[in-house]
């Protein structure tokens, strides 16, 4: 008998048009950066180079901070609230319109599934404008103080994960609020930050009032360093965060940091099997396990840990690794081979540390950067895949016995930024959540996101909250 | 001829109990004058390791107790300060020189601003918490918590009202703390201690430490399990200090003006956002 | 209490606790993934794979009231021959209708070269299941006598919903006992009135562990019927029954499906649920009428590659 087999389902790219190079958004303008360096950006499903990108330059960067600083004095501080929001929806609008452009873009920039792009990613970005465009006028009623003040240039560092959705996490509140931007997108992943500069010509905002500075991490701690700006928010890998607190104490400079974690899902044995599995494939395969809040740890109660793991290998072995332009494609490409080692480092510290792996069949791409979707099974505390990031499709598998030995476990790690629960049972659910040191706590769900609900981390996974009425306190300068 | 007084000895407060400094050393305390007043302990870092131990162990028990409950054993605190006006008073005069009616109205202020702050405890999520209109049959909550465990240096300006104010707010949230005590007027902590002391606080939620803000910096800094700090009573230069040994474990810290202010309350809060579907 | 699986389940305690120990359903979960599987886009060669098997697929199927010899033996012909202007359509799974047109229905197919094509009757009281057991009783007996080759019998809801399990269990072994080899039993829940996926599991464990060859979502008379949350609940179960049992139960869902991208919708979840062994029409089953000319049409455009119209393809 014949199998149903999906035939490949590409998306076109016809509708990006891809430059050779880019420039600096600089005052509303692209411009060349200063010295002529670029550097190449690639398509990781591939391998093969997109686009050259600018280096920008301490003097580049000098320029964007000043442009900024300018357009913070001269019209932005200047302009009336509400006057503020119509940039943002209009912004917001114009993402909508062009959010088929933005998903192909980012997903051949990125490496992850035009699926995620086209229904997560790219909605979620245009509703983050959408959302704080309706803040702008409304500050008073968010608890933040009478008129509260923006801290004037914001710098802003953002990961290669969710290039165009970290974008408007930083953007939209900074500019809602009345403060100008200074961004300084992955290395990895500028596409979308520069087509986003396009977007912000069209809608007319005022030139110097968001500015793109490509580059690397020089180019962000020069940023992160200059004294012309007033608040750093940063996104990215906790070493790196303590790096800039460390740098900025004393100069009276803001910052909000969103670093990493090592979220733990619990499965409880009264829980729904069959969209707790669901749960953790969307815990620790979305966007490739690319996520600071994957459920990267599964802590399944000891009583039903075999029924969930053959539930979960049978579900694995639906996943469908390939063309990320592949609408049918699940799980894309790795972003890029020095994170590809990194996975590979620690899952083979998985196997000497005494874990056992297991990965479905499946083929994977000769080109481009790919790991299989993996668990791994019989880790402890103790292990390395218990403890560190990994930030790939690997998955550790722990046990429990108890309801306080699953939070202690959950707990046990200096990191604090999510958590899963899966339990039919409500009350135990909220005694759970309660006790869960996690900034954001899924129930019966996982990696749920949305402009209103605040989003960051306890502990060593940052300081600050993003979204929702508690995102603009990071924006706004709190008497205290 | 007039009677000798007993003169008191002035001790940490740790775990609820009243030790003297492990290391065994004092420091001497003198009034506006010059005139001796007393030999508060300078405590080492193994006091300070001492109190985090406790501060830490007493956390739990102390945001699990109900909202209501806290605030009623804070306002039991105000009820023992104002029994004891008159030994802050003379305190105060004692160490910082302030005439009587000065230090009354100090003396008066504080207990006020602790009964403010009282009032807090279960408070808190209604103002500063929410619930999140999000696009998906989820009920979305964010709730403030307790962050956990707060240093407190203390400031030497009007070294009671500031004391009031960053303890108040930091217990109103559940959270539970370590005091430094102002290097030059600590007396007036210790006085508090002994109030705390005998207001139902449980063990370990207040820790009282006399002794050099600079010897106790580093260790406040460096140490990975104290979540907050409050540096209003450090120098600059200490606050940077803080900072980069505290960005270890990213300590939050801040650095308050105002006396009486939410947001002495609210700045030692994680908001912790929980996310439930709502279907049958 | 006569059971089909002994060994799990022996009588009403037995099958109550079996029933409480089954995993709960989450609504927004299950929704969530049945959205997801509905995201899978079906193209070129998948999608011709696909009409083919769903036409396959089809019961076709006309209960109306106003139903009569002249009305059935049209869909008949259709069931046979869905496109008279190529023969490569293949025929349908079945043709579904009241138990009193079942002799003119089977008569009526063996005339035209349709001996492959079973009729399934509705029986038990279709669609509302309110009446009495001997009733019941004749209902399918009747069917059976005039050739019926599948019974898609209801379970009484209001005994469900009362919590009449040991009711529900013993009504679908009757009913099977009176099919016994001759003919295959759909169990109909109506999954508009059970209102919730725990139900619908809770209901599907009953039919299988009774003895049904399948269950059927609905009898296309209450809306919400064949929803892809409720065929992924189904899928689910009859997945997991096997696992347990090595015993294969069909699901068909019926009403609402009404257009070729509803069933490729359908068809995907069978893949990635259940798996591609019930990808055949013994196994699977859309119960549907207008949905048949759709696939038509959908085949047509797939094979001449421009769109076609209502007036190339045969009303009945």
């Amino acid at each position: 008998m014949t199998k149903f087999e999906y035939s490949p389902a590409p998306e076109s790219t016809s509708i990006v048009d891809i430059k050779s190079e880019y420039g600096l958004f600089i005052n509303g303008k692209f411009e060349p950066a200063k010295g002529n360096k670029s550097f190449e950006t690639i398509n990781p499903a591939t391998g093969k180079p997109l686009a050259r990108i600018a280096y920008a330059t301490n003097a580049d960067v000098d320029k964007a901070v000043n442009s900024a600083t300018e357009a913070y004095k001269k019209i932005w501080s200047k302009m009336p609230a509400s006057e503020r929001g119509k940039y943002l929806y209009r912004i917001a609008r114009i993402l909508q319109e062009r959010a088929r452009e933005f998903a192909v873009l980012e997903t051949m920039d990125n490496g992850k599934p035009i699926r995620e792009t086209r229904d997560v990613d790219i909605p979620l970005a245009a509703g983050h404008f959408f959302y704080h465009a309706g803040w702008a006028d409304k500050l008073d009623f968010a608890g933040l103080g009478n008129s509260p003040k923006p801290h004037g240039v914001v710098g802003q560092i953002i990961p290669w994960n969710f290039p165009l959705l970290m974008l408007s996490w930083k953007v939209a509140p900074a500019l809602a609020t009345g403060n100008t931007v200074v961004l300084k997108p992955a290395e990895t992943t500028s596409l979308t930050a520069l087509l986003f500069a396009e977007v912000c010509q069209q809608a007319g905002l005022p030139a110097g009032v968001v500015n793109i500075v490509t580059g690397d991490g020089s180019t962000g701690a020069y940023l992160v360093n200059h004294p012309g700006i007033q608040k750093i928010a940063f996104t990215g890998s906790t070493e790196v965060g303590k790096g800039i607190a460390r740098a900025i104490a004393g100069s009276g400079k803001a910052l909000t940091l969103e670093l990493g974690g090592k979220g733990a899902n619990i499965i409880y044995e009264d829980a729904a099997m069959d969209e707790a599995v669901e749960g953790i494939i969307s815990g620790i395969f979305f966007n490739q396990g690319h996520v600071c809040c994957a459920g990267s740890r599964l802590l399944v109660q000891e009583s039903v840990l075999d029924e969930v793991t053959t539930k979960l290998k049978s579900r694995m072995e639906l996943i469908r690794i390939g063309d990320p332009l592949d609408k049918n494609t699940d799980l894309g490409a790795i972003n890029s081979k020095a994170q590809l080692e990194k996975i590979h480092e620690l899952a083979n510290s998985g196997d000497q540390e005494g874990a056992q792996r297991w990965s479905p069949q499946c083929e994977l791409p000769t080109d481009g950067f790919w790991f299989k979707p993996t668990i791994f099974s019989g880790v402890a505390q103790s292990h390395r895949i218990a403890q560190e990031e990994i930030f790939g499709p690997v998955l550790s598998i722990l046990t429990f016995r108890t309801p306080q030995e699953a939070v202690e476990k959950a707990n046990n790690t200096p990191y604090g930024l999510s958590a899963g629960i899966w339990s039919d049972k409500g009350s135990k659910i909220l005694w759970t959540a309660q006790r869960l040191k996690a900034g954001v706590v899924w129930t019966n769900s996982f990696n749920k996101f949305d402009p209103a609900s605040p989003f960051g981390g306890y502990k060593e996974s940052g300081w600050g909250r993003e979204g929702g009425r508690h995102g603009l306190s990071a924006y706004v300068k709190v008497v205290k | 001829m007039s009677r000798i007084d007993v003169m008191k000895t002035y001790k940490l407060y740790i775990n609820g109990a009243f030790p003297r400094g492990e290391s065994g050393r004092v420091y001497e305390v003198k009034d506006s004058k010059g005139k001796f007043l007393g030999n508060p302990c300078q405590a080492s870092r193994k006091d300070l390791r001492e109190a985090v131990v406790s501060a830490r162990a007493a956390q739990a028990g102390w945001v699990y107790s109900t909202a209501y409950l806290r605030g009623q054993i804070l306002y039991r605190v105000a009820e023992m300060m104002e029994s004891r006006k008159s030994e802050f008073i003379d305190v105060i005069v004692a160490s910082e020189g302030k005439s009587v009616s000065a230090a009354t109205n100090e003396v008066s202020a504080a207990i006020d601003m602790w009964v403010w702050y009282a009032g807090w405890s279960d408070k808190i999520s209604t103002i500063a918490g929410s619930t999140n209109q999000v696009s998906g049959p989820f009920y979305n909550f964010t709730i403030p918590e307790a962050i956990g465990v707060v240093a407190i240096f203390a400031s030497e300006k009007s070294p009671l009202l500031s004391l009031v104010s960053a303890v108040g707010g930091v217990l109103a949230s559940g959270n539970t703390c370590i005091v430094i005590a102002a290097e030059k007027s600590p007396l007036a902590a210790i006085v508090l201690a002994e109030v705390v002391a005998t207001s139902d606080v449980p063990n370990g939620v207040v820790n009282i430490l006399t002794g050099k803000s600079s010897e106790l910096v580093p260790w406040v800094g460096s140490h990975m399990d104290i979540d907050a700090v409050d540096v209003s009573g450090l120098s600059k230069k200490q606050e940077s200090e803080v900072r980069i040994a505290g960005a270890d474990n990213l300590k939050r810290i801040h650095r308050f003006t105002e006396m009486q202010s939410a947001q002495r309350v609210l700045a030692f809060v994680e908001n912790k956002t929980v996310w439930h579907p709502i279907g049958v | 209490m006569q059971t089909k699986s002994p060994e799990l389940v022996h009588d009403e305690t037995s099958l109550k606790q079996f029933l409480l120990k089954l995993s709960p359903v989450d609504q927004v979960g299950v929704d969530s993934r049945a959205a997801m599987l509905g995201t899978r886009s079906i193209k070129n060669s998948s999608k011709n794979l696909a009409i083919d098997l769903a036409i396959r697929m089809v019961d076709l199927t006309t209960l109306e009231g106003a139903d009569t010899p002249g009305k059935v033996r049209a869909l008949c012909n259709k069931a046979v021959r869905p496109d008279p202007s190529d023969s490569t359509v293949p025929h349908v799974g079945a043709v579904c209708v009241y138990n009193d047109m079942v002799s003119i229905a089977r008569a009526h197919l063996d005339s035209i070269g349709g001996k492959d094509v079973p009729v399934a009757a509705v029986s038990t009281a279709f669609p509302s299941g309110r009446a009495s057991q001997a009733v019941k009783i004749q209902d399918t007996q009747d069917a059976l006598d005039a050739g019926a080759g599948e019974i898609d019998m209801v379970i009484d809801r209001g005994a469900f919903l009362a919590g009449k399990y040991g009711q529900i269990y013993d009504e679908i072994v009757l009913i099977k006992s009176l099919c016994g080899e001759k003919a295959h039993l759909k169990v109909i829940f109506e999954t508009g009135e059970l209102v919730t996926y725990d139900n619908v599991r809770k209901a599907s464990y009953i039919a299988m562990l009774a003895g049904a060859d399948f269950i059927k979502t609905s009898t296309g008379k209450v809306v919400p019927a064949a929803t892809p949350s409720v065929v992924l609940v189904m899928l689910e179960a009859v997945r997991d029954f096997y696992a347990m049992t090595g015993r294969r139960i069909g699901v068909k869902p019926a009403g609402g499906i009404r257009t070729t991208k509803d069933a490729i919708k359908q068809l995907v979840l069978v893949k990635e649920t259940a798996g591609e062994d019930w990808l055949n029409p013994s196994l699977f089953r859309i119960g549907a009428s207008a949905l048949l000319n759709d696939l038509i049409m959908q085949r047509m455009k797939m094979r001449d590659g421009r769109y076609s119209s209502m007036n190339n393809v045969t009303l009945d």
